[in-house]
C-alpha cells in the first residue's frame, strides 16, 4: 500500500468536468478561496473547443512557495466527468486521492489500489434537495465545492463571503448557494475525516491581483491611448477585445456628453480589422487588432504595407497551437517567426514578450508608444496559457505624469514655419522619418502613400538606388528599435557558469522554479528572459559569454532560436533547444529533465544538439 | 506619375470659389492612364465638384486599392492626404480613417476588379457598417492593368476585345449598395459631366455612406462592338431618370422645370438636391421601389443613371457607436488615459 500522500500548501488539484455544466464558476470559487487564505494558486482551464458536453478540466495548484508554473501531476483528482474517467484515475500520483460521485456504485476494477478514493454521493444529496434538473446540475458543483473545501480545511466562511461578492443584491441566491456549500460540507463532517493534503491559512499572496492576460492587455490598450479598436472573433484572443470593450465603458466614455472616447469595430475579417487598424493609424489615431495565428496569416499582405508604407499599428496575438486550425484550444508559442517576419518582400517587425499579466498591461500600453515612435506593426505575443487563465501578479501600477509618446510628427505650424517635409527623410539619422496627420495643412505636408517604391519625399520612383536607400533606412529603424524595446531580464546563477538558458513568454515561471531546482541540484545556470524583438545587446553579450544555452521555447521548430541564429549571429552548436509542444503549458519538471540528462549526456562540443520531444 | 509635375500657369479669366481657392488648386499630378480613358473624366469631375463645393483641398482624405483607378487619386486634390491601400481593401482602410478623424471628407476611389471581385465583402461591409463616406466605383467590365481579362461586373454574354464571351453572371454594384444600406446610391457615365459633377457633390454631402457607380469605358480593352461597357453602348442604353442640381445652403432655389416635374431633397446639412424627372413615376427616396424599377429596367437592357437613391436622415457608423464629436486622433491623454486612480480601484476588484 503506497503512503497517502502528505502536504500543506503545496499540492494539485484538478478538477475534470463536462463543459457547459456551470462548473467553471464554482472551480474558479475553490482557488479564489484559497487565495483569500493568503496561499498563492496557479489555476489552469484545460478545455475543448466546443460549447457544451465535452470534457473540460480546471486544475489548481496550491503552491505557498509560489510556483506559478504548472507542476504536472495530480494530487487530487475531483472526477466529476463519467467520459474521462479512466484517463482522470490513471494521471493521480501514487498516494494520491480520487474525489467522485459515489451515488451509483463502481466496481473496484475501476480503482486503483495505490490511490485513496473519497466518495460523496453528490447525486444523491442533490436530488433529496432539488427537483429541477438544472438546480441539481448548477448546485451538485456548490456542493462539491464544499465537501471538497472540507477535505482540504478550507475555510468555509471564506467561500461564504466570496458568494456574498459574486451574487451582490441578490440576497435569495446567496442564501441558496450558501446552503448548496453546507450541503457539502456537512456531508464530509459527518462521514469522514480531513485528507492529507491541507490548506493552511497563510501570508504568501501580498497585495497581488488574479486576472488574466487578455484582460490585462485590453487594459493595458486603455493605458496605451488606443481609440481604435478592430478585431474579429478568434479563441484564444476573443477576450482581449471584449475586455477593452468593457474597459473602455468604465473609463472612457466622457462624463457630461456620454459620449465614446473610442471606437471598436467588429470587423467582417482579419483582414478588414488589421484594414481598419491601418486606415486609423494613418490618420493619427491609436489603434490594435487582437488575434491568434490564423489572424496573423490573414493579415499579413496589410502588414508588408504597415512596414513599407511606415504606418503604425498594434496586433495583440494570442497563440494558440498550430499551423492551420491546430489546437485551438491548448497553447504554444508558434508564431514567432510567422509575426517576426510577416509578409511578403524583406520585411521585420518588433515584437513585445510579456511572460504574465503584468507585462500584457504594461507592454500593452508601451506598444502604442513604440508603434507610433517606430511608425509600424508591434507585435504582442501573449498564449493561450497566459491569456486565457487567471495568473497571480503585481498589481497593475501607472505614472500618473507619463505622457503618450505620439512619435515624429510635423505639425502645423512646423510646416508653416517652412520647415523641409520629406515623409521618408531620415533627418535624424535613426531611420526615422516625419509624418503629417491627413488634413493638416492647406498647401504643405499632403503626400500620396503607397506600398509601391518612393523617394524621401514619397513620390513613386523604381530606380534601383532609391529603393536600396530605403530598405537600407528600413534597417536602420529596425536598429534603432533594439534600444526602444525592453531590455532582457538576467538572473545570474550563484556560482560563475558558461551554461546559460534564454526563455520568454509564458515559459517563465516554470523557468524560474526550475533554476531553484538546479540550484539545489549544484547545477548552475545563467537565465536570460528575453523581452522582445529585435534583440538588444545584452542578448549578444549573453550569446558572448557562454559555451551553452538551452533555448525553451513551446514550439516545434525552435524558433526563437532560430532567431537568435538569423539576427544575432547565435552559433546553432551552442544553442540548445529545449521544446514542449504538446498543447499544455510547460513544467518545470519538464525543463529540469530535459536540461539534466542534456548536461549529464558527455555530449562532445560541436555536435548536433538533439531535438527533445514534449513530454 | 508623380514626378511629373504641372505647369502652375492658369487662364488669368479663370474664377476663383469662395475660398478663394482656383480649379487648378484641385487638380493633382499628370494622369498617366490611356488617351481617352473614361477614368480621366471623373477625376475631372471630382476636381470640379470640389471646387464648386469650395472644399478646403486639405479636408479631403482620399482612398483606393489597386488598379487603373485606384492610380486616380495621384491625380486630383493634390493637397489632400492619399492612400493607395492593398488590392480590394480600401473600405476597411477608409473605415479606420474615418474613425480616426470624422471631421474630414472620406473619398473613396475604387474599380469594378477592386470593388467587386477580391474587394466585394469589403465593399459590402463597409456599406453595411454605414461609413460616411463617397465610395466611387470606376467600372469599366475589364481588368486594364493586366489587359483585358473580364471582371466581375462584366455583363454575361458581353464579348472580350479577343472575341472570348463572358458566361458568367454580372454583379450589379447599385442593386447591392440598396440592398445593404447605402443612404446614397448613383450611377452614372463618365462620359456624361454635367450628370456625374453634380452627383459627386450630392454625394460628397451626404452624411452617411454614398456610393456611385460609374460606367467608365475602357478605350484600350473594352470599347469594342460586343461590350456592353463601351462609350457606344452605354450612350445608346443610358436611360437617365432623373436630372439633378446641388444647391448649397441658403441660396434660393431656382426653379427651371414645369411644376410637377421637380422633386426638392434637403439633406441633413441643409443642402438642397433639386431633381428634375426624367422618368415620371421615379421616387428616389423609396429604396424598395427603386430596386425593382432597376430590375426591371435591366432586364429591358437599359442602364439606369441619376440619383437613384437618396436618405435625406441617414445614420452613419460614429453616431451608431456613439463616438465623442472630436476626433479620436486629437484626444489628450488626460481624455485617454485613466491614472493611477482608477487602476487602483481595478486592482481592489481582482483580489
Amino acid at each position: 500500500m503506497t503512503t497517502p500522500l502528505a502536504a500543506i500548501n503545496d499540492f494539485v488539484v484538478k478538477f475534470a468536468n463536462v463543459n457547459g455544466s456551470g462548473s467553471a464558476s464554482a472551480n474558479s470559487m475553490f482557488a479564489k478561496a484559497v487565495l483569500r487564505m493568503g496561499v498563492p494558486v496557479a489555476v489552469r482551464n484545460i478545455f475543448p473547443s466546443n460549447i457544451q458536453g465535452l470534457p473540460t478540466w480546471y486544475e489548481v495548484r496550491i503552491t505557498e512557495a509560489n510556483h506559478l508554473g504548472r507542476r504536472g501531476g495530480v494530487d487530487l483528482m475531483v472526477a466529476m466527468n463519467p467520459q474521462t474517467w479512466d484517463k482522470d484515475v490513471a494521471e493521480i500520483e501514487p498516494g494520491g486521492y480520487l474525489f467522485y460521485d459515489s451515488t451509483k456504485p463502481m466496481p473496484a476494477s475501476r480503482f486503483r489500489t495505490d490511490i485513496t478514493v473519497v466518495g460523496v454521493p453528490l447525486t444523491a444529496i442533490c436530488n433529496a434537495a432539488y427537483t429541477a434538473a438544472r438546480e441539481r446540475q448548477l448546485f451538485k458543483n456548490i456542493i462539491y465545492v464544499g465537501a471538497v473545501a472540507s477535505l482540504l480545511g478550507i475555510e468555509i466562511d471564506v467561500i461564504e463571503t466570496l458568494l456574498a461578492e459574486q451574487f451582490e443584491g441578490r440576497d435569495r441566491l446567496i442564501k441558496a448557494n450558501v446552503a448548496a456549500l453546507h450541503m457539502g460540507r456537512d456531508w464530509v463532517a459527518d462521514n469522514m475525516g480531513p485528507l492529507g493534503l491541507q490548506v493552511r491559512r497563510a501570508d504568501a499572496v501580498g497585495d497581488r491581483i488574479f486576472i488574466e492576460g487578455n484582460q490585462a492587455a485590453g487594459l493595458g490598450a486603455v493605458y496605451g491611448g488606443a481609440t481604435v479598436c478592430a478585431w474579429y472573433p478568434i479563441t484564444p484572443s476573443t477576450s482581449l477585445a471584449e475586455a477593452f470593450t468593457s474597459y473602455c465603458q468604465d473609463l472612457r466614455v466622457d462624463p457630461e456628453s456620454g459620449k465614446a472616447n473610442f471606437a471598436i469595430v467588429q470587423a467582417e475579417d482579419e483582414i478588414a480589422s488589421i484594414g481598419v487598424v491601418i486606415g486609423a493609424g494613418w490618420n493619427g489615431a491609436r489603434a490594435f487588432t487582437c488575434t491568434s495565428g490564423p489572424g496573423i496569416s490573414l493579415m499579413t499582405e496589410f502588414i508588408g504595407l504597415s512596414y513599407f508604407a511606415e504606418i503604425p499599428a498594434v496586433i495583440f496575438d494570442v497563440q494558440r497551437g498550430g499551423p492551420s486550425t491546430g489546437m485551438p484550444t491548448r497553447t504554444q508559442q508558434a508564431d514567432l517567426i510567422g509575426a517576426a517576419y510577416a509578409s511578403h518582400g524583406d520585411t521585420k517587425h518588433p515584437m513585445l514578450l510579456p511572460m504574465d499579466p503584468g507585462e500584457c498591461f504594461t507592454f500593452g500600453a508601451l506598444a502604442f508608444d513604440l508603434a507610433d515612435r517606430l511608425q509600424t506593426t508591434v507585435f504582442v505575443m501573449l498564449d493561450l496559457d497566459m491569456g486565457m487563465n487567471e495568473w497571480l501578479t503585481e498589481p497593475f501600477s501607472w505614472d500618473d505624469t507619463r505622457r503618450m509618446d505620439r512619435g515624429k510628427v510635423m505639425t502645423h505650424e512646423e510646416l508653416e514655419s517652412g520647415r523641409d517635409f520629406g515623409r521618408y527623410l531620415d533627418v535624424d539619422g535613426d531611420g526615422i522619418p516625419y509624418r503629417t496627420y491627413p488634413g493638416v495643412h492647406p498647401t504643405k505636408g499632403g503626400y500620396f502613400t503607397r506600398g509601391t517604391s518612393r523617394n524621401p519625399y514619397a513620390r513613386y520612383s523604381e530606380e534601383g538606388s532609391v529603393y536600396v536607400d530605403n530598405v537600407q533606412r528600413l534597417l536602420r529603424k529596425f536598429e534603432t528599435a533594439k534600444s526602444l524595446i525592453p531590455a532582457p531580464e538576467l538572473r545570474l546563477a550563484s556560482a560563475p557558469t558558461r551554461d546559460g538558458v534564454i526563455y520568454y513568454g509564458s515559459t517563465g515561471p516554470a523557468l524560474h522554479e526550475a533554476l531553484g531546482l538546479f540550484e539545489s541540484q549544484g547545477r548552475r545556470l545563467d537565465a536570460l528572459r528575453v523581452r522582445g524583438f529585435p534583440f538588444s545587446s545584452e542578448v549578444d553579450d549573453f550569446l558572448a559569454s557562454h559555451d551553452r544555452i538551452f533555448v525553451i521555447e513551446q514550439n516545434r521548430d525552435a524558433q526563437l532560436r532560430t532567431l537568435l541564429m538569423a539576427e544575432n549571429g547565435g552559433d546553432p552548436y551552442r544553442l540548445i533547444p529545449i521544446l514542449h509542444y504538446d498543447g499544455t503549458p510547460i513544467t518545470a519538471r519538464f525543463i529540469v529533465a530535459s536540461i539534466s540528462s542534456l548536461m549529464d549526456a558527455t555530449q562532445p562540443p560541436g555536435s548536433r544538439p538533439l531535438r527533445e520531444a514534449a513530454e | 506619375m508623380t514626378y511629373i509635375a504641372k505647369p502652375k500657369l492658369h487662364h488669368p479669366a479663370l474664377a476663383p470659389n469662395a475660398l478663394g481657392f482656383l480649379r487648378r488648386d484641385y487638380e493633382g499630378s499628370v494622369s498617366t492612364l490611356c488617351a481617352g480613358c473614361g477614368h480621366d473624366s471623373i477625376s475631372s469631375a471630382i476636381i470640379q465638384a470640389a471646387y464648386e463645393l469650395d472644399l478646403p483641398p486639405h479636408r479631403v482624405a482620399k482612398l483606393s486599392g489597386i488598379g487603373c483607378s485606384s492610380k486616380t487619386p495621384d491625380y486630383f486634390l493634390g493637397n489632400s492626404h492619399g492612400f493607395n491601400t492593398v488590392h480590394g481593401r480600401m473600405p476597411s482602410v477608409l473605415t479606420g480613417a474615418n474613425l480616426a478623424n470624422r471631421e474630414l471628407i472620406y473619398l473613396g476611389v475604387s474599380g469594378d476588379g477592386d470593388s467587386a471581385s477580391i474587394g466585394l465583402g469589403q465593399f459590402a461591409h463597409a456599406i453595411r457598417r454605414g461609413v460616411n463616406m463617397t465610395y466611387i466605383v470606376e467600372n469599366n467590365g475589364v481588368y486594364g492593368l493586366t489587359k483585358g481579362q473580364f471582371s466581375a461586373t462584366s455583363d454575361r454574354g458581353s464579348k472580350s476585345k479577343r472575341g472570348v464571351v463572358n458566361h458568367d453572371s454580372a454583379i450589379d454594384m447599385v442593386s447591392l449598395a440598396l440592398q445593404l444600406g447605402a443612404t446614397f446610391v448613383g450611377r452614372s457615365f463618365s462620359g456624361d459631366k454635367a450628370q456625374l459633377v453634380p452627383l459627386i457633390k450630392a454625394a460628397i454631402r451626404h452624411p452617411g455612406p454614398a456610393f456611385i457607380d460609374t460606367l467608365s469605358p475602357c478605350v484600350q480593352f473594352n470599347n469594342h462592338a460586343g461590350s456592353t461597357k463601351s462609350y457606344d453602348y452605354v450612350r445608346e442604353h443610358n436611360e437617365a431618370v432623373n436630372r439633378l442640381d446641388v444647391i448649397a445652403d441658403r441660396k434660393p432655389i431656382e426653379v427651371d422645370y414645369e411644376p410637377g416635374t421637380t422633386i426638392s431633397v434637403t439633406q441633413h446639412d441643409g443642402s438642397v438636391l433639386s431633381l428634375h424627372k426624367l422618368s415620371e413615376h421615379y421616387d428616389p427616396t423609396d429604396r424598395i421601389a427603386a430596386l425593382s424599377y432597376l430590375a426591371e429596367r435591366q432586364a429591358a437592357g437599359e442602364i439606369v443613371t441619376g440619383l437613384l437613391y437618396v436618405n435625406p436622415e441617414p445614420g452613419d457608423l460614429h453616431g451608431a457607436l456613439g463616438t465623442t464629436d472630436r476626433p479620436l486622433n486629437s484626444l489628450s491623454d488626460a481624455e485617454l488615459v485613466p491614472g493611477q486612480s482608477a487602476l487602483d480601484q481595478i486592482n481592489a476588484g481582482l483580489r
